[in-house]
């Protein structure tokens, strides 16, 4: 079986991705340590779980800038943007590969190529968490580092609390994602194929 | 000093402002001070100097007279007497009479002070208020060294129990770290009982993050004190060595702030649905403040994922496996 190599993930994007996914990694350690804090010793001091979450967020916020640069320069933009009609639908398709499809070696329903860089599922869970998510936690996130930026009470409740909920459950929302990113990645040919492709760039998949 | 001539010249004395009582000074008594106080005509043969910047003295015998500055913990605004916890009090109810005499002599000046507990102490009328415990906690603090009285931090004259009938909490905060900034931020306060060379309260709090949301949000009580569930404040002020400087004291869901800051407040009804919820009225603190359900719904939603993910992998390998 031959094998089809498409190079759709240049320099630019692969340095973005493992940026992103340390500082990643980094946040959710971090923010579950701040959010669970206990008296006792933890996982990781609270001052230093402070200072590195803070920092950790700045480069996830500087980088997410450059990936938002980078897409409209680029072009890579147009991947997230271009719905079909028939997304519904496709969406239904894709799943129905991942419970049932997937384990009678069926081919992938929706053929990676350079027209066509994400499946409908991987589509709307990129843009949701790129442009919904991401900005959300961003947002969130400064108000908590610059509280006097927050206002002070909604309904009686005080503004900085509510920003801290919103930010505690984009987190979560964004680690569920991890999680599902993280094994998605592994149900490509073979489970590292996906990994390998983040790292030289190149989309592979068989005939 | 000795001659009788000397000794009249220095008498000369200047009863001050009395010659100044203008008309004006009378708009200066306001209508609601009289519905709080029996004796505010009797109080302003004090506050005539005291509650000016300035006052005269003159020598009775020349006729000469000159201007004074008020020594500024002399001063006691009129406004702020008339809606502290004192309010209804003639002066001569805790000064000697013989502050009438002016210039003050010496004896008067430095006679012994009427303190809470002569009043407020081992009366059944303030028990609500615990005097004695906060007595006790004094005479443990690191506070109680010679001449240092409840007065240096609770000036009788202007007192408020803030923090008691707190509607805003922010303020109250405010009012509670200006008691301690009084002498902790003014040098010149701060040497009266002290032979340290220098205070610098923004050098001392360098390690503490986000100083100036602290500052804001708390008082320096809550770190500065040992916690006492038996008086609403603390009074036993610790060396600095036993300052609270680990973050999760506060910071974490049995904060310590519920049994300081939140001991009393009057807006508990928040609390359900929410880890120190009472907090949530006015900020927010990392760790303290949780919602159980969400951190249960949490954890059900990530063992659903990762069971699902575990299944998925497993029928994968099962399949292999077959083929």
């Amino acid at each position: 079986m031959a094998t089809i190599k498409t190079y759709l993930y240049p320099v630019w994007i692969r340095i973005w991705h493992v940026i992103n996914a340390v500082s990643f990694l980094l946040l959710i350690f971090t923010g579950i340590a701040l959010h669970y804090a206990t008296m006792g010793t933890g996982l990781i001091k609270f001052e230093m779980a402070v200072n590195l979450h803070n920092v950790c967020a700045l480069v996830l916020t500087f980088n997410y800038g450059l990936f938002v640069i980078g897409n409209i320069i680029s072009g890579n933009g147009r991947f997230y943007r271009s719905w079909r009609e028939d997304m519904g639908a496709n969406l239904w398709v894709q799943l129905k590969f991942y419970i049932g499809g997937i384990f009678k070696k069926e081919s992938h329903p929706f053929a990676i190529n350079k027209e066509r860089k994400f499946n409908p599922l991987q589509k709307i869970s990129y843009v949701a968490v790129m442009y919904i998510c991401m900005p959300l936690i961003i947002i969130s996130g400064f108000g908590l580092l610059f509280p006097e930026t927050v206002v002070i009470s909604v309904l009686k409740i005080s503004g900085l609390a509510l920003t801290a909920f919103l930010h505690q459950i984009m987190g979560f929302v964004l680690s569920i994602f991890l999680l599902i990113h993280l094994y998605t990645c592994t149900l490509g040919d073979k489970p590292g194929t996906l990994f390998k492709s983040m790292v030289n760039g190149y989309h592979e998949e068989h005939e | 000093m000795k001659t009788p001539t000397r000794f009249f010249s220095l008498l000369l004395l200047a009863a001050a402002s009395t010659l100044f009582a203008q008309p004006e000074d009378t708009l200066k008594l306001k209508p609601s001070y009289f519905e709080v106080n029996d004796y505010v005509e009797d109080n302003e043969a004090c506050l005539i100097c005291h509650a000016e910047m300035k006052f005269i003295i003159e020598d009775t015998t020349t006729g000469r007279s000159t201007h004074e500055h008020m020594c500024p913990d002399r001063i006691i605004d009129r406004e702020v007497f008339y809606t502290s916890v004192h309010k209804t009090f003639s002066c001569t109810d805790c000064h000697s009479y013989d502050f009438n005499t002016f210039p003050h002599n010496v004896e008067t000046r430095v006679e012994e002070q009427l303190l809470c507990m002569d009043c407020h102490g081992y009366d059944e009328t303030f028990a609500q208020y615990h005097f004695e415990d906060i007595e006790m906690e004094f005479q443990e603090s690191i506070h109680n060294v010679e001449e240092f009285t409840c007065w240096k931090c609770h000036d009788p004259h202007s007192y408020k129990a803030f923090m008691r009938n707190a509607d805003d909490l922010e303020e109250a905060i405010l009012y509670d770290n200006n008691m301690c900034l009084k002498c902790h931020a003014n040098f010149l306060r701060f040497t009266l009982l002290t032979d340290r060379d220098e205070i610098n309260i923004l050098d001392t709090h360098e390690w503490l993050p986000n100083q100036a949301a602290h500052f804001r949000s708390v008082r320096c009580i809550e770190c500065h004190t040992e916690i006492n569930d038996s008086i609403l404040i603390a009074h036993k002020i610790l060396p600095k060595t036993e300052a609270v400087q680990r973050c999760t004291e506060c910071h974490s869901s049995d904060s310590r702030l519920m049994h300081t800051l939140y001991k009393f407040q009057s807006r508990e009804e928040r609390k359900g649905g929410f880890i120190n919820g009472v907090i949530i009225n006015t900020t927010f603190v990392i760790g303290a403040n949780q919602i159980p359900a969400l951190n249960i719904l949490s954890f059900v939603i990530l063992g659903l994922t990762l069971l699902g993910i575990g299944f998925h992998t497993f029928l994968r390998i099962r399949k292999q496996k077959t083929d």
